[in-house]
């Protein structure tokens, strides 16, 4: 069994007995203490900028060109945080209950009463670094409701509130490199960890630009490298989120936890054909205030606006009218597939649903014209009225589905799809964040921690920041006081050498292979087969299938990819293979730990286990646990369980109705 | 929206590294789609590019949302293309017609070398943060949020100078390669908030020293920066950070 180290005692005491004694690093200590942090997305760069803050000396890498283009930049619609400013009931308990029941009782309940304990302190932080989130008149902060949830706890910058986030976390962290307490290392990519008598203790660095290898010690690695959802290769992560960083790190030890759990994301601007690179968020946000339907005749071809309202189906609002369109994703997503499968889909694709906004444009119009004391306003001034406030909470949404789509939503309905969002499962941490390889942290969307399951909206943005401003500069202390009188180990040191040779000769077999096909064309049919068989829904067979599919792939993959160019230059060509190549890998654990859990819980859909509703049918008895995956050999792994323990918020089937 | 297809010539700078003296080289490409965003057409291009043996076209892009500010090309003479306040990730095909030819080039400025055909080196914006675009509060001693109120329409013009992707258009579109736009939409951002008061006389000192230091050029006013920001970054900033600067020169006294 591992071992989570979650301190004993009472649930709500337990972080602040720990902080009170964990061992701590004097200052003059932390002056000679190198950490490497890769990932500046809102974990890295909270981390880095708290680290050097400290006095810790610090390294960051990430491949984008700067810090501040991390994929965080792209989260919209906002973070959660218990503060109860609405004064509607919210508290640390309700946040804590809300987020183990949204992750269908699959996280641990110690790591999620900390984030919600430690949310307040992120809103402050960010106010204080000059985060402009949304006000009211008064000139307090505004808050809006996202799904799972019946509070409002949410803050947010407009659908920009990711980009205003980490622009405040960037900011520290430029603050702290000027100050001579960070070194940052941009267009510059990990490739291996150098781990030294079991412990991490460096890493291994391509310069993107030079395409040089670097080598890098530190007395500990944080990884903050972001989740895997390209794995779908179409989803709304960035284009060049990868799991690299993670996957070479499981590779030198660290367990890979609940690879399976995927979060596919149910308002996102449909497929429109071969071409796409990637797909389109629209906000969860959205939902507060947009209702979802379809026709309720199978096949009806007639344009939204001519389909009468009582021919339309909002089947959110009929199946869970206690959450309605503010259900949580993952049961938002399968109600638009199991429409689209029945055949009541929109749009010439057949595969989308409507999000409309017509109702809330006239709701908030009547308001608008009632405030300004417009008496029998007509339906024109009430919609010019309702548009504007529209405009004020969405436009930036509203603008990109016109760029993409060339339709007006504020005209016509916007037509959604699921699509690949979000990753819950990574590297298994324990509750200092440290995975199984000594010295070596996963913060972030790269670890598996806090959203079991399914992680409601809002909540990501909510962890980044907790683990690198809150969390791992307590942490990481009760681990670095013990190393105090290790000397920074010289990157000549014979692990170094070996972990670039490996590194090297990868690189050079990769060129070497000179075949006929691209690494696009083997990226787009391995997401391919994991959308059709380890997507939505998966049974045992489409599993099984995968995987020999996958393993297929691989042996087509290493014996025929071409690849132009050379390698000691700028190569995006080069830097993808290296990561499709660790992508067909991973998919293949997906696979395999989709396979083992015969259960359904959040947003893994075992087909095989769902109610005569079609709900989601979770196994306690035989699946309450975290699936941590130790890598062996090639396609060879070993299963190591975590138990869950629920003393406080105690597991019973998820509700939303 | 009609959905149609097209075949289209390209003309685009081809440049192997910082060193090279770099050209155009042309390029047809059929059957493109309306549909299609103007990256995808360039990964269908490189994809044929790739599989002819030739070496594909290298340039930034991440989010493909419009938020990173990573891509940077210049169309046709004009930063991120035809389509107003839009990066170029976020232009789409249906821009074009069947039969147009379209040039496309780096960003070109002396702060922004050619690392490698349409890619370019932005980390002096890096630099400029560096030199001052932040608030000094370290983590973990804040006031609760709510302890400051902030006029919304202050704060909302805040957000919207926040709002700047550092993307780097505003100096691609400028004559004299001048990174006015993006510094005063910096300053302002944290000009406005009462939290960013304390710091505003060394921070617009600063920043513009900075960015005197890494060769850009001056303003004259010409506005040509906002007609390109794809945020609509208001050119009213560069006054802003103007009377900043001086009042910031006026009064500073250490
Ligand atoms: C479109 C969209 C909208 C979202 N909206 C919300 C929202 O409203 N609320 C919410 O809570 N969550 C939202 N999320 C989720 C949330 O944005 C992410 O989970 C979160 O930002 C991840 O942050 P991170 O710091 O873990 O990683 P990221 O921001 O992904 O950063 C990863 C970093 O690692 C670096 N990196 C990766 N691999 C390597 C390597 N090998 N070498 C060097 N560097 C490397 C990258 O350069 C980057 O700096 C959204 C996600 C998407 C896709
Ligand atoms: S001011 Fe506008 S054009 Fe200039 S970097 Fe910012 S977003 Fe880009
Ligand atoms: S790719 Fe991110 S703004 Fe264009």
């Amino acid at each position: 069994m591992l071992n989570s180290r979650i301190p004993a005692g009472p649930l709500e005491d337990k972080w602040t007995d720990y902080k009170g004694h964990c061992k701590l690093v004097n200052p003059a200590n932390k002056r000679s203490i190198e950490i490497i942090i890769i990932g500046t997305g809102l974990a890295g760069a909270s981390a880095a900028a708290a680290l050097g803050e400290l006095g810790y000396k610090v390294k960051t890498f990430c491949f984008q060109d700067s810090p501040r283009r991390a994929h965080s930049i792209a989260a919209q619609g906002g973070i959660n945080a218990a503060k109860n400013y609405q004064n509607d009931g919210d508290s640390v308990f309700r946040l804590f209950y809300d987020t183990i029941k949204g992750g269908d009782y699959r996280a641990r309940e110690g790591n999620v009463h900390r984030l919600a304990e430690v949310s307040a302190n992120i809103i402050d932080q960010c106010v204080a670094q000059g985060v402009p989130f949304a006000r009211e008149y008064g000139g307090l902060l505004s808050n809006r409701s996202f799904g799972g949830t019946q509070v409002q706890r949410t803050f947010y910058a407009a659908g920009q509130t990711g980009q205003q986030l980490l622009i405040g976390a960037y900011q520290a962290l430029e603050r702290q490199v000027a100050l001579g307490n960070v070194i940052q290392y941009s267009r510059h990519e990990m490739l291996d960890i150098v781990k030294i008598d079991g412990k991490a203790r460096g890493i291994i660095a391509r310069d993107l630009v030079t395409g040089q290898l670097e080598r890098h010690f530190g007395h500990a690695v944080l990884l903050c490298s972001g989740g895997y959802g390209n794995v779908f290769y179409l989803s709304t992560n960035a284009m060049g989120s990868n799991v690299t960083a993670a996957w070479k790190a499981h590779v030198k030890g660290a367990y890979f936890g609940n690879p399976c759990y995927t979060q596919i994301h149910p308002t996102c601007i449909p497929v429109s054909g071969d071409h796409q690179s990637k797909l389109t968020l629209m906000s969860e946000s959205l939902r507060n205030d947009g209702r979802i339907w379809v026709p309720k005749k199978q096949g009806d071809s007639r344009r939204p606006s001519e389909i009468p309202e009582d021919e339309r189906d909002y089947y959110l609002e009929r199946r869970y009218p206690a959450f309605g369109n503010l259900v949580p994703r993952d049961v938002a997503s399968r109600a638009a597939k199991e429409r689209c499968d029945a055949g009541y889909g929109v749009g010439t694709s057949k595969q989308a649903v409507y999000l409309d906004y017509a109702a809330a444009i006239e709701r908030y119009g009547k308001i608008e014209c009632r405030k300004l004391g417009i008496e029998n306003p007509s339906a024109d001034v009430v919609r010019k009225q309702g548009v504007a406030v529209v405009k004020e909470k969405y436009g930036n949404l509203f603008d990109m589905y016109e760029k993409i789509t060339g339709e007006n939503p504020y005209e016509v309905p916007m037509r959604i799809y699921p699509a690949v969002h979000y990753t819950m499962g990574g590297l298994w941490v324990d509750y200092e964040l440290m995975t199984t390889v000594p010295g070596l942290y996963a913060l972030g969307e790269a670890n598996f921690s806090d959203h079991g399951a399914n992680r409601l909206g809002a909540s990501a943005l909510m962890q980044g920041l907790a683990d690198g401003y809150f969390v791992i500069p307590y942490t990481i202390g009760n681990y670095l006081a013990d190393d105090i009188r290790t000397k920074p180990i010289p990157t000549t040191d014979p692990a170094f050498e070996a972990a670039e040779k490996e590194v090297r000769d990868r690189i050079e077999k990769l060129m070497n292979i000179k075949g006929k096909q691209t690494v696009e064309s083997f990226h787009k049919r391995l997401g391919k087969i994991m959308w059709d068989k380890c997507g939505m829904a998966r049974n045992e067979k489409g599993l099984q299938e995968a995987i020999v599919e996958i393993q297929q792939l691989k042996k087509e993959f290493w014996s025929d990819v071409r690849i132009p160019g050379g390698i000691n230059e700028m190569n995006p060509e080069l830097d993808k293979a290296n990561r499709v190549a660790d992508f067909i890998e991973l998919g293949e654990l997906m696979c395999k730990d989709a396979l083992n859990r015969r259960e359904s819980c959040g947003g893994h859909f075992r087909e095989e286990s769902q109610t005569e509703e079609g709900e989601a049918a979770r196994d306690d008895n035989n699946f309450q646990y975290v699936a941590a995956w130790e890598f062996k050999a090639d396609s060879q792994w070993e299963l190591h369980k975590e138990a869950l323990e629920f003393e406080v918020a105690k597991p019973s089937q998820r509700s939303y109705k | 929206m009609e959905h149609y297809n097209m075949n289209l010539t390209l003309k685009v700078w081809r440049q192997k590294n910082k060193d090279d003296r770099g050209q155009f080289e042309t390029y047809q490409v059929k059957n493109v789609s309306s549909e299609m965003s103007f990256l995808e057409m360039f990964d269908i291009l490189n994809e044929e590019l790739i599989r002819e043996g030739k070496d594909p076209i290298t340039f930034d892009h991440d989010c493909r949302e419009g938020i990173c500010g990573a891509c940077s090309m210049y169309i046709d003479g004009r930063p991120h293309g035809p389509w107003h306040a839009n990066t170029t990730c976020q232009l789409h095909m249906r821009a074009y017609k069947d039969g147009d030819t379209i040039v496309v080039e780096p960003w070109r400025a002396k702060a922004f070398p050619v690392i490698k055909d349409l890619m370019v080196d932005r980390s002096a914006f890096d630099r400029i943060i560096q030199s001052g675009g932040y608030i000094s509060v370290n983590t973990g001693n804040p006031v609760d949020a709510n302890a400051i109120p902030i006029e919304k329409d202050k704060a909302d013009l805040a957000f919207a100078n926040a709002a700047c992707i550092g993307c780097g258009a505003c100096v691609a579109a400028c004559k004299n390669s001048s990174a006015m736009l993006f510094v005063s939409a910096k300053v302002s951002h944290l000009a406005l908030l009462p939290q960013g008061d304390p710091e505003r006389k060394d921070r617009a000192i600063n920043m513009i020293a900075q960015m005197d230091k890494e060769g850009f050029g001056g303003c004259t006013n010409t506005g040509a920066c906002e007609a390109v920001c794809p945020k609509e970054i208001s050119i009213s900033n560069i006054a802003r950070l103007n009377s900043e600067y001086l009042r910031a020169g006026l009064t500073i006294d250490k």
